[in-house]
């Protein structure tokens, strides 16, 4: 179980890691909003499943219990991150910025 | 051992929320620093529940990680709203703030 947890938490910090990559070198706002939205739900889905599987080393019911809500945790990231994303992109429309194109200068 | 790898993975996280800082500090746009922001506070939510498998008292540390959850989706929709408020009730000085930098060079208007 410490194994299977241990590939989930490395997964997830590989996501993480592309994420902040995508959000450090990125040119325009839409880009950095694209690299942010997607791999950071997913990642926090992998490394919190990954804590999860390893709170149940010893099977007891106390520890089910607390692992069952570590995974609503998830369910409230997948609800969640990708409403944040939507109120900073409609944000961002009406407040007037303009996608990058190539040949424009990096914001 | 696990509990090497649980602090070594920690450690790799914290080192990740400071990369991503530098987007909160030196964000071109107000929305830059509120989607840093937001990162930040998904990368802290994983945080707290790596800290607590290190001090063995993770039920109680998963609750702090709900909490902290809701606070970052409410923190995040609160200040879009704010500035799309802001937009439609005092434009000007909406677009001043947004755009001081490229006010300096062009004179206004979004690049």
């Amino acid at each position: 179980m410490t194994v299977i947890a241990s590939i989930f938490i490395l997964a997830g910090l590989f996501f993480f890691a592309i994420g902040v990559l995508g959000i450090l070198r990125f040119p325009d706002f839409y880009s950095r909003l694209h690299a942010a939205g997607k791999s950071d739900s997913l990642a926090s889905v992998l490394v919190i499943t990954g804590v999860a599987l390893y709170n149940l080393q010893e099977f007891t019911v106390a520890n089910l219990l607390v692992s069952i809500k570590i995974m609503l945790i998830t369910v409230f990231i997948y609800v969640a991150s990708p409403t944040a994303t939507y109120a900073l992109t409609k944000t961002a429309m009406i407040l007037g910025f303009e996608p990058w194109e190539k040949g424009k200068k990096r914001q | 051992m696990a509990e090497h790898f649980i602090l070594i993975a920690a450690i790799v996280l914290i080192l990740l929320i400071m990369a991503s800082l530098i987007r909160v500090v030196g964000g071109p746009t107000v929305i830059d620093r509120i989607l840093g922001g937001n990162v930040v506070g998904t990368k802290t939510t994983v945080l707290l529940l790596l800290i607590g498998i290190l001090y063995e008292s993770l039920a109680m540390f998963v609750d702090i990680a709900i909490a902290y959850a809701l606070l970052n989706f409410i923190a995040t929709l609160g200040a879009t709203k704010f500035f799309l408020r802001r937009r439609t009730t005092d434009k000007a000085l909406a677009e001043a703030f947004l755009y001081q930098e490229d006010a300096e060079s062009s004179k206004g208007g979004p690049s």
